[in-house]
């Protein structure tokens, strides 16, 4: 056996940690200076925060003169922990709330678990009779004690506002996708002008309608609630949006697709239901939860027209003359609650566009 | 009979006629629709005592606006003040683009660094930044950061000259004195002519092969121009510093806190979106592109130039004015921290005087309007011109 077919292994440096710290930090004499700079830019900005948030912070006693450590006063969280997530909800009625979380959790995890037998059932129910349940529980009726939705407020009303914003508009979107694509020249105008305007102004202005104008349009004695407005105007908004993601799928769509359905006689409902839709909503599937993202971090906007929503009841509880200069805190934990669940929702997104990638 | 009926039944399956009475059902509907909101308005407002039309414009509008940017006093009209909010609006969308492209183009382009740290921060920053609502982070930069900033004797300062205090922060002022509009005139001056020679040097290039370093000489031609015409008159241009005057600042350009904190939110959440987008468009020009200018022999930096920006610009430039809309739109967030933009000015304070709330909505609705779909045509027509020939 010669020397040259004897295998020779790289040199040390090209190796494990030191060869992948030199390809990856310190190739050349720029990149070394960019990760000196990188790092110390991480050493003046991470231990502050980490000190603040964990190490110096305060998180046992019940008063603002309990918050003696330097760092951040989590006392103040705490104290008004349920003003924060259920607003000014009655207490004794708390259980309404969370038997629908319940309710929405153990479905929710039935759905993620794969291989399980009647998701079907379980999607229609949360589709159609959970919907009912929801009205019923939270507004009252049945023999439960109506509660107003002025006192609806914090992460609950967020979520309200979310949920119900994102499963009204996808129906919504599809349908004004479907009829902006339209052949019928009235139809498909009268769509793209519904989209546009809504598209072209911002929300703020939406929400200002909404609560500004709709008492106008409505006839005597008829008066929505302010929240019902203020629902509508994040529908029919994000409904706009959404219409604009659909009509990218539907458009992606291979012509063939279209002339197969029509040639084995499908009308024009059945060959959208059966064969377009489910394969170009597919398609947008990334789209289509981005939209839903913004949707959930629009709902702050409600605050303009004086709903208390999450971060609507963090300024609330701050200006609270007990608990005066604590923004910080408020904010940050505003910020951590509203990533986790932007960051969930993008994260299941790339998954089951992984999952559903059914090689084409 | 037999074909009378048949006539008839072709008749009402015919497509077109199908078509036509779909149409016609749903005209009938949105006319209904609008007749019916038309006539409860209509009922709504005579009830209220509400005239409708534009003439409430004209009227004095009796507030006072914090900061303008033309000439305004509560004396002025109701028009005055839309245009007051309508010009604070831009300017802060202005601001706000030009910082947030800064931002967002470094921010993509260290994304795609091959060191592995900075990419790493690049990516938290994307993933941070666009995951928390708008509305949380002016709110943060507002109140959390801006207000609690020292007082003006404390202030913080950069070379005697920025200011940042509770009050806002204080920039100097350019003073133009007396014969500086000649600096001006030749200024663009040579900027045209800058153009006329880039043209000719193209011309000239692609006639005769020769190339001729037209970047160099116009640089030097403005610059060497700019600067003698100010030596020559005598620099009538000079800076005026903010000073500290008893408990407050006097001279230089005052910004208030609001216009800094909501350009400075504006311009890092879109810079997140504008990252993304850099990014996305530097990946979309394919490897073989790079391959290909190299092995016919271009070097580095004129790959980058003549290769890489014109092809990854035609994918970022439609999303990035998307972006610069978004940002537009999103300045009207400007009235939860009561910065006088359009919205609080005029569909805020205007709408609670008068009531006019049909003309108002509509009217800062249009204007919004109007800019998207402006926008929209600018970059329909920017798609046809990009567009490569035998593409689909």
């Amino acid at each position: 056996m010669s020397a040259a077919n004897k295998e020779i292994r790289p040199p040390v440096i090209e190796l494990g940690v030191m060869g992948w710290l030199r390809k990856n930090l310190f190739s050349n004499w720029y990149n070394s200076l960019l990760t000196i700079f990188g790092l110390y830019f991480l050493y003046i900005l991470i231990p502050p925060l980490v000190n603040w948030i964990f190490l110096d912070a305060n998180f046992v006693g019940s008063t603002r003169d309990d918050c003696t450590n330097e760092g951040a006063c989590w006392i103040f969280i705490q104290q008004n922990i349920k003003l924060i997530f259920y607003g000014l909800y009655p207490t004794e009625e708390l259980w309404r709330i969370n038997f629908v979380y319940l309710i929405l959790f153990i479905s929710g995890v039935y759905l993620l678990i794969p291989n399980l037998k009647h998701k079907g059932w379980v999607g229609a129910f949360l589709l159609i009779v959970f919907p009912i349940i929801c009205v019923v529980m939270l507004s009252g009726g049945l023999g439960l004690e109506a509660v107003e939705t002025r006192l609806w407020g914090g992460l609950f009303l967020t979520l309200v506002i979310a949920g119900v914003g994102i499963v009204l508009s996808l129906p919504i979107g599809v349908m004004l996708a479907l009829g902006r694509r339209s052949k019928l020249p009235v139809v498909s105008l009268l769509c793209t002008i519904f989209i546009e305007i809504w598209r072209g102004v911002p929300l703020i202005t939406v929400l200002f309608m909404a609560s500004n104008m709709f008492p106008l349009f409505m006839p005597e004695g008829v008066n929505f609630d302010k929240l019902i407005r203020a629902l509508i105007g994040v529908m029919f908004f994000s409904a706009a949006y959404l219409a604009e993601v659909v009509r990218g799928g539907l458009q992606a769509m291979p012509k063939g697709q279209y002339e197969a359905s029509q040639a084995v006689g499908l009308t024009y409902w059945r060959m959208m239901a059966l064969v377009i839709l489910p394969q170009s909503l597919k398609m947008v599937i990334p789209a289509i939860i981005g939209s839903f993202i913004a949707i959930f971090k629009d709902t702050t906007l409600v605050l303009v027209i004086g709903l208390f929503d999450f971060l609507g009841i963090i300024q609330f509880v701050g200006t609270n003359p007990d608990w005066l200069g604590f923004s910080h805190e408020g904010y940050v934990f505003a910020a951590a609650v509203f990533w986790v669940f932007c960051y969930a929702m993008s994260w299941y997104s790339q998954r089951l566009e992984k999952k559903l990638d059914t090689g084409r | 009979m037999e074909t009378d009926k048949s006539r008839i039944g072709s008749f009402l399956f015919n497509r077109s006629v199908q078509g036509v009475f779909y149409q016609l059902i749903t005209l009938g509907l949105v006319a209904l629709g609008i007749y019916y909101i038309v006539t409860n308005t209509a009922r709504n407002m005579l009830e209220r005592g509400l005239a409708s039309g534009f003439h409430f414009l004209g009227v004095e509008s009796q507030f006072d606006i914090g900061m303008t940017l033309i000439e305004y006093s509560p004396t002025s009209t109701y028009f005055d003040s839309f245009i007051v909010g309508l010009l604070n609006t831009l300017l802060v969308a202005g601001i706000g683009i030009l910082f947030a492209t800064i931002i967002g183009f470094t921010v993509g382009i260290m994304r795609l660094s091959s060191n592995w740290l900075i990419a790493k921060i690049a990516e938290a920053y994307v993933e941070i930044l666009r995951n928390i609502p708008l509305l949380l982070q002016i709110f943060f930069w507002y109140f959390a950061v801006l207000r609690a900033l020292p007082k003006p004797k404390q202030s913080l300062e950069l070379y005697d000259s920025f200011f940042l205090n509770n009050r806002g922060l204080f920039i100097p002022d350019t003073v133009f004195g007396e014969g500086s509009s000649i600096i001006f005139y030749l200024l663009w001056l040579t900027i045209i002519i800058s153009i006329g020679i880039f043209i000719w040097a193209k011309r000239r290039q692609n006639r005769t092969g020769e190339r001729f370093p037209a970047f160099y000489v116009s640089t030097a031609l403005i610059l060497g121009t700019f600067f003698i015409s100010l030596a020559v008159t005598g620099f009538p241009v000079s800076f005026e510093y903010p000073e500290l005057k008893g408990f407050n600042f006097k001279g230089g350009v005052k910004l208030i806190p609001e216009l800094v904190a909501l350009t400075f939110a504006l311009a890092m959440y879109t810079a997140s979106f504008i990252a993304e987008v850099v990014r996305g468009g530097i990946m979309a020009v394919s490897k073989g592109q790079t391959e290909a200018a190299k092995s016919v022999g271009l070097k580095q930096n004129l790959i980058l130039r003549l290769i890489i920006i014109p092809q990854a610009l035609r994918v970022i430039v439609p999303p990035l004015t998307n972006q610069y809309l978004n940002l537009t739109k999103n300045s009207s967030l400007a009235a939860a921290i009561a910065y006088p933009d359009l919205v609080l000015v005029f569909a805020g304070t205007a709408l609670m005087q008068t009531g006019q709330a049909i003309e108002i909505i509509g009217m800062v609705m249009g204007v919004y309007l109007f800019l998207s779909l402006f926008t929209s045509l600018i970059m329909n027509l920017f798609n046809r011109f990009m567009k490569v020939d035998g593409e689909r």
